[in-house]
């Protein structure tokens, strides 16, 4: 009996990837689990080994090849004695991945027209009529709603990019990995620390080459010690240097919750001012895909509570970009919360020498005049998709991106809402004093008598994130929410 | 580890009958440094009595020998961390106590301009990193000042303080690993004296010799009479100098004591008078050296009784200040939140 070996995947939602090396030849015998390959992504590598006893008969895939399809026959291997060449039989790949390595997941945009079904994920536990017959959410919708769009790679609009700058395509991972070696360039005092930032390259790959420019005094791994290095990297800040401290994600900086809060943020007001904390706090937050409650929590409400922090949550590479570039420069401590799923994107970044982004300053992403939706970071692909569905009825609405969430451009917010008459907060986050619920307290207290319709808010359920597809799918907010959410404050 | 045993060795003789001798212009400064910590103390605590001082106050009275011998060993660029017993820690780094009274009574000339209090006071003109209310959490922070001197190069050491209670925090051991894996310039010192709160280090603690907390990382350890001024400045000297070459930590146990309730306001039922008074009347660090400048002939009563009294009018002049002085502006609410 002879058994194909597939291209395996990385993630539910990994399409293609690079084989880069075999580790066994035409001819070797293997046993189950022996390692025969290596195949990479931009992000990981991983391990492919043999799931059967025999000869590796054929290798159908020279090493170096790129753009493989996910399952797509690599090798074969041969019981002792056969010929290589009878039926092929598919066998799932064993894979071997870093526990880290699961939450490197990409929520990658479903193909035109089509639903990220259980198609693309060979190995999902469910079929797709179970997830039909999922139980609706809150009675809103009956159906679960599409993988939202992502954010259009649109020219960003800002007032802080000159109007005849040139761009260049890059990923919010290029961008933020960009912004940090620039300001290592600059300054010094700027040294980046954390889990796996330095010989791994960072375990979602956005410290990419920073060891190799920098050397191990600037660009430093520590132990799994995030209680321990956060305070460490307080200490740093108060006797002057600029630590990025880097969370592999936001969940686990629950263990350093300590120093965030109580060293980090209150010592500049209990110091009178003396002691003051340059430091930034940076990682994913909020859900990736299909890690589940302990991985998935959108932490953007309870920094933004904090004063003595900033928050800062970008939607774009370019936002991303400049914005961690001030943080870095900023004198107080800075949370900066990124979101995988928006790691591998791409937008356009403007080409210019210390393109520095003020914090506290929101971003008009589109304009518009009959409903305002306020939202921040992977928020803005619901409210921008949602935007795109209305428009098809005439209904234009007009986009705000926080970009920061502490300082709130709450004017921002309030200018819009003058015009709109209406207005829909979205986040990822959960809805029990979250982001929205402050928006809506904002304009209420300095729009009501513009409103012409309660603050409605699309967030995610209030339930630990589950791990089921359709479940997970269930407790994150959707375009369909976001545009029914806006046609009920629209009464229509 | 040739220079861990020779550590161990000076500061060993040290915590024995033969701590090395200072000479006596050090111990008069000793004395007098001690004796400012004891009556600044003493004063707090009336003032607190007085209710010109609120919140949480604790007094660092018996314990004076330990940052007094640590501060002897320490350049001026060294940095000093602890919690909230800090006071002394402020008075020893050469901090104003008028400043430092005028931040307990809440006032606009405190070092934190009355929004620290007794627990959040910082200096960074002195190299003084606070004064933190969170048990444990100078440990991390005073190995992250540690790390910058490594960073810059600059030779300096942290210091950094903690109470025997706080050696049982989780953060401490993720900064010991930190620190000897990394070969930062910290000195730890476990100021072990015997209590935290109302919990006996017999009822804590599983390891109750802190010096050894750091074998499981290599981390070389001493405990040492921190009741003797000598022995504390010959254990610190040898331990900075230790860093200062760049082997990495150390870590100091201090065998001290408090007299005082662990705040203001203390059942006093966990351990028995006797107890207290036998370590005031047996250990007192400041009558050791009271009675060894006197056996020793070169300094009269009537020289001691003149800083006696020099001592005296500092603390009373800081309490007048801290009394007299205004509260912050009601503006002050809303600055230094962010820079
Ligand atoms: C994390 C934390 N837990 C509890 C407390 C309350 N608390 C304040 S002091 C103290 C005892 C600490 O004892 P120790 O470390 O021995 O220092 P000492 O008071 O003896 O100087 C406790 C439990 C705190 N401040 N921080
Ligand atoms: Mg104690």
């Amino acid at each position: 009996m002879t058994v194909n070996v597939l291209m395996p995947a990385l993630s539910p939602t990994m399409e293609q990837g690079k084989l880069a090396k075999w580790l066994k030849s035409e001819g070797d015998h293997v046993k189950a689990g022996d390692v025969i390959a290596e195949i990479e992504t931009d992000k990981a590598t991983m391990e492919v080994e043999a799931a059967d006893e025999g000869v590796l008969a054929r290798i159908l895939t020279p090493a170096g090849t790129e753009n493989i399809a996910v399952n797509t026959p690599i090798a074969v291997i041969a019981g002792e004695g056969e010929e290589a060449s009878s039926a092929e039989v598919p066998a799932a790949p064993a894979v071997k991945g870093e526990e880290e390595r699961k939450g490197e997941k990409e929520r990658a945009p479903p193909a035109k027209g089509e639903e990220a079904s259980s198609a693309e994920v060979p190995a999902a536990p469910f079929a797709k009529g179970e997830e039909e017959r999922a139980p609706p959410a809150r009675g809103e919708e009956q159906r679960p709603p599409a993988r939202p769009a992502p954010a259009p790679a649109a020219r960003p609009v800002a007032p802080e990019i000159p109007a005849d700058a040139t761009f260049a395509s890059m990923t919010m991972r290029e961008a933020l990995r960009d912004a940090m070696a620039e300001e290592m360039r600059r300054d010094p005092n700027v040294f980046i620390i954390g889990e796996e930032v330095a010989e791994y390259q960072g375990a979602y790959k956005v410290t990419q080459g920073l060891l190799q420019e920098f050397g191990a005094r600037r660009v430093v791994d520590t132990p799994i010690t995030e209680h321990g290095f956060a305070g460490l990297s307080v200490g740093a800040a108060f006797a002057g240097l600029r630590p990025i401290v880097e969370f592999m994600t936001f969940n686990f900086a629950m263990q350093a919750m300590d120093h965030l809060i109580n060293s980090a943020a209150k010592t500049l007001y209990m110091s009178g001012g003396q002691i003051n904390c340059p430091i930034v706090f940076r990682g994913p937050n909020g859900a990736a895909a299909r890690v589940a409650a302990q991985h998935s929590q959108d932490y953007a409400a309870w920094f933004a509570q904090v004063p003595g922090l900033k928050v800062i949550a970008p939607s774009n590479a370019s936002d991303a970009k400049g914005l961690l570039k001030s943080a870095i420069r900023d004198p107080n401590p800075v949370i900066f919360l990124e979101n995988e799923i928006l790691y591998g994107r791409q937008s356009e970044v403007p080409n210019i020498e210390d393109f520095l982004i003020p914090i506290g300053k929101a971003r008009v992403a589109r304009e518009g005049k009959d409903v305002t939706f306020v939202s921040f970071s992977i928020g803005m692909s619901y409210a921008l998709g949602a935007a795109d569905e209305l428009a098809k009825e005439g209904v234009e609405a007009e986009v705000i991106d926080l970009r920061t969430l502490r300082p709130m451009d709450v004017a921002a917010i309030v200018a819009s809402v003058k015009k709109t008459g209406r207005c829909v907060a979205v986040e990822e986050g959960w809805p029990q004093c979250g982001i929205g619920a402050e928006i809506a307290a904002k304009v209420m207290a300095e729009a009501f008598d513009y409103l012409d319709a309660p603050v409605a808010r699309v967030t995610g359920k209030d339930v630990p994130m589950p791990y089921a597809a359709n479940l997970e799918k269930l407790a994150l907010p959707s375009i369909a929410e976001v545009v029914a959410a806006a046609r009920a404050v629209l009464y229509r | 580890m040739a220079a861990a045993s020779k550590v161990e060795t000076e500061a060993g003789e040290a915590a024995g009958a033969a701590a090395p001798a200072l000479d006596p212009e050090q111990e008069l400064a000793a004395y007098r440094a001690m004796l400012l910590i004891r009556r600044f103390e003493e004063k707090a605590g009336q003032m607190y009595g007085m209710g010109l001082i609120g919140g949480f106050c604790h007094l660092y009275i018996g314990q004076e020998a330990v940052v007094v011998g640590v501060r002897m060993a320490a350049r001026d660029s060294d940095q000093f961390i602890t919690a909230y017993r800090d006071h002394a820690h402020m008075l020893t780094c050469g901090m104003d106590p008028k400043r430092v009274m005028a931040e307990l009574t809440g006032r606009r000339s405190g070092y934190s301009k009355g929004k620290g209090g007794s627990m959040h006071m910082f200096s960074r003109e002195k190299n003084f990193f606070g004064g933190h209310g969170v048990v444990g959490a100078p440990a991390p922070i005073g190995a992250g000042l540690a790390f910058a001197n490594r960073y810059r190069g600059d030779g300096s050491v942290s210091l950094t303080f903690f109470g025997e209670g706080a050696a049982n925090q989780g953060q401490v051991y993720e900064t010991f690993n930190m620190a000897e894996l990394w070969k930062l310039p910290v000195v730890f010192i476990v100021e072990n004296n015997r209590y935290a709160m109302g919990t006996s280090v017999e009822r804590s603690s599983a390891q109750t010799e802190f010096s050894k907390r750091g074998v499981a990382f290599n981390i070389p350890g001493l405990r040492v009479d921190g009741m003797d001024v000598r022995a504390v400045k010959a254990a610190a000297g040898a331990a900075i100098d230790w860093c200062r070459k760049g082997n990495g930590p150390y870590l100091l146990e201090m065998q001290t004591y408090r007299y005082r309730g662990h705040s203001m306001s203390d059942p006093a039922k966990y351990r028995s008078r006797e107890e207290v008074q036998k370590m005031r009347e047996e250990h007192d660090p400041i009558e050791q050296v009271r009675a060894r400048l006197i056996a020793d002939g070169r300094t009269s009563e009537d020289e001691l009784k003149k800083i006696d009294a020099a001592v005296r009018k500092i603390v009373a002049d800081a309490a007048d200040f801290a009394s007299e002085d205004r509260e912050p502006d009601p503006s002050e609410l809303w600055t230094d939140v962010v820079m």
